[in-house]
């Protein structure tokens, strides 16, 4: 191990130029990687917030039984999607609307008859607040005999869930790429590494090196290289964040479990680089 | 300890390098591999490590079958062989004690241990005084004792030796060719290929004949035949 790292580091003081080019590429593709993640993130708390208004409410028929409801109220919190079921009576409504629309006052003031049904407001749990679940529980409520009908925001939920579905997928794709782009430029200076290397790779074979033992070295350079990039990535996207919460939004960084992850991911993109590129350049020497 | 066995060898253009070659070499034993350039020489040392496979036929060494062997058995038995060069093979930007103590390192000696089995084979090729010098700052003769500290530090059972003295004038060459002799001595076999016939007559030792790849001479063999048909 002492001989393997010695020889991983005398690689960057061989070829300075090339290391500090193949780190910075890796810290660029993983900082474009962070900003990206950063603006995912910053949307997922933002849909946070909107998900949580995510409800469904069941409008009963007039005249339904008040033990009927309450026992059907008991059934519906037990459904597994949901968080909590409240019951409104005919005259909450009517004081909530009164309450909320204050422009409608004197109209309501003068109604002989309260023409508002009781409902059913229904919450969801969170990671179940998206269309399959949403219509699946529309759906149950609607087998209630005295329910009249059911209401939720199908468009406005699908949009959310469209919106989620997108930002993921984006990430994932612009995330591949830049995996792939520095997966590529970590093999291509392994190669340069091990040509520039290949006397010293023959003499090692000639007195009795094992290829595992050969490999080792660059192996470890290239996670090195990947995690100084990963280093590197965290710094700038901390940089932007603070640019951004001075002159744009306030926005929210990366957790430090987060944070870890990505450097961890650039150590991991460094090894899969240099394993790939070694295993194929040294069969050539 | 080697054994080559009806041992063909095709070039991978066409033509044979090698075309029915069989000898044994004994363990301790002294032998020149002779013959002019192109004459197989080079090819019948790559197969005893293993750097080539016999096209046909059968080479052993050190209970190794090289036809058979995986190739991550190559590292094994190369360090049971120490091997010499024409040209040296040093590592230019160290040292000649790094040198060889990287033939060690390698193969996951103790590092508690190598500082002094280097400086044990660097003195018994008389190069104590220079183990910080780079191969750049020694003679030819003196990087060819590095690269035979080199071969020797592993306590191999042979040592091929391709050529060592090819790139060395004559004073170097005795120097050289006296130290391979004294390693013979103490019970390392050696196999040397050469095309110096002046050193080849100054030593009693068997000498294998090889040209255009075929075997024309074995003293073992020849010799024994000869004195057989004496009267």
């Amino acid at each position: 191990m002492n001989l393997t790292f010695r020889e991983a580091v005398l690689t960057f003081k061989r070829a300075p130029l090339l290391s500090v080019l193949s780190v910075t590429t890796i810290a660029f593709s993983l900082f474009v990687l962070g900003l990206f993640g950063l603006v995912v993130i910053n949307l997922q708390d933002a849909l946070h917030g909107v998900e949580e208004r995510v409800e469904v409410v069941a409008y009963l028929l007039p005249g339904a039984p008040i033990e009927a409801t309450a026992q059907a109220l008991k059934d519906v919190e037990a459904f597994p999607e949901v968080q909590s079921a409240t019951y409104v009576s005919e005259d909450d409504a009517l004081a909530r609307a009164r309450a909320e629309l204050v422009e409608l006052r004197d109209v309501m003031q003068e109604l002989e008859r309260n023409p508002l049904p009781a409902s059913i407001e229904v919450k969801l749990k969170p990671g179940f607040r998206d269309t399959d679940h949403v219509a699946a529980v529309a759906e149950r409520l609607r087998g209630f005999g005295f329910v009249d009908d059911v209401r939720y925001g199908r468009d406005w939920v699908q949009t959310l869930d469209r919106l989620r579905g997108l930002a993921a997928a984006v990430g994932f794709v612009v995330g591949a790429a830049f995996a792939v782009v520095a997966i590529i430029i970590i093999g291509t200076t392994i190669r340069m590494a091990v040509l520039q290397r290949s006397r010293e790779i023959a003499i090692m074979r000639l007195v009795g090196a094992t290829d595992g033992f050969i490999r080792r070295p660059f192996l470890l350079q290239g996670a090195i290289k990947g995690l100084l990039g990963g280093l590197v990535a965290i710094g700038l996207s901390f940089a932007a964040y603070l640019w951004i919460n001075r002159y744009l939004l306030q926005s929210a960084f990366f957790t430090n479990e987060q944070a870890a992850a990505i450097v961890g991911f650039g150590a991991l993109i460094g090894l899969f680089g240099s394993a790939m590129s070694v295993g194929r350049h040294l069969k050539r020497v | 300890m080697i054994k080559f066995t009806n041992v063909f060898k095709a070039f991978p253009k066409g033509g044979l390098a090698l075309k029915d070659v069989s000898f044994h070499v004994a363990k301790g034993e002294f032998a020149f591999l002779t013959g002019h350039s192109g004459a197989g020489k080079s090819t019948v040392m790559k197969l005893i490590y293993a750097d080539e496979r016999p096209t046909s036929g059968d080479v052993r060494v050190s209970g190794y079958d090289v036809n058979q062997m995986r190739p991550r058995d190559v590292p094994l038995l190369r360090r049971k062989l120490g091997i010499v060069f024409q040209d040296f093979r040093l590592l230019e930007d160290r040292t000649a004690e790094e040198n060889v103590a990287f033939a060690l390192e390698v193969t996951g000696a103790r590092s508690s241990t190598i500082p002094a089995r280097v400086m044990r084979v660097l003195t018994q090729v008389g190069l104590a005084a220079k183990a910080q010098a780079y191969p750049r700052e020694l003679s030819g003769g003196e990087q060819q004792r590095v690269a035979i500290a080199r071969a020797l530090v592993n306590e191999p059972t042979v040592l091929l030796a391709d050529e060592p003295t090819g790139n060395l004038d004559e004073r170097a060459t005795r120097g050289v060719f006296q130290l391979l002799r004294d390693i013979n001595a103490s019970g390392t076999a050696v196999v040397m290929a050469t095309h110096d016939l002046d050193l080849v007559r100054q030593a009693p030792y068997r000498v294998i004949e090889l040209q255009e790849g075929a075997l024309v001479y074995d003293s073992a063999v020849d010799e024994a035949r000869d004195q057989a048909a004496a009267p």
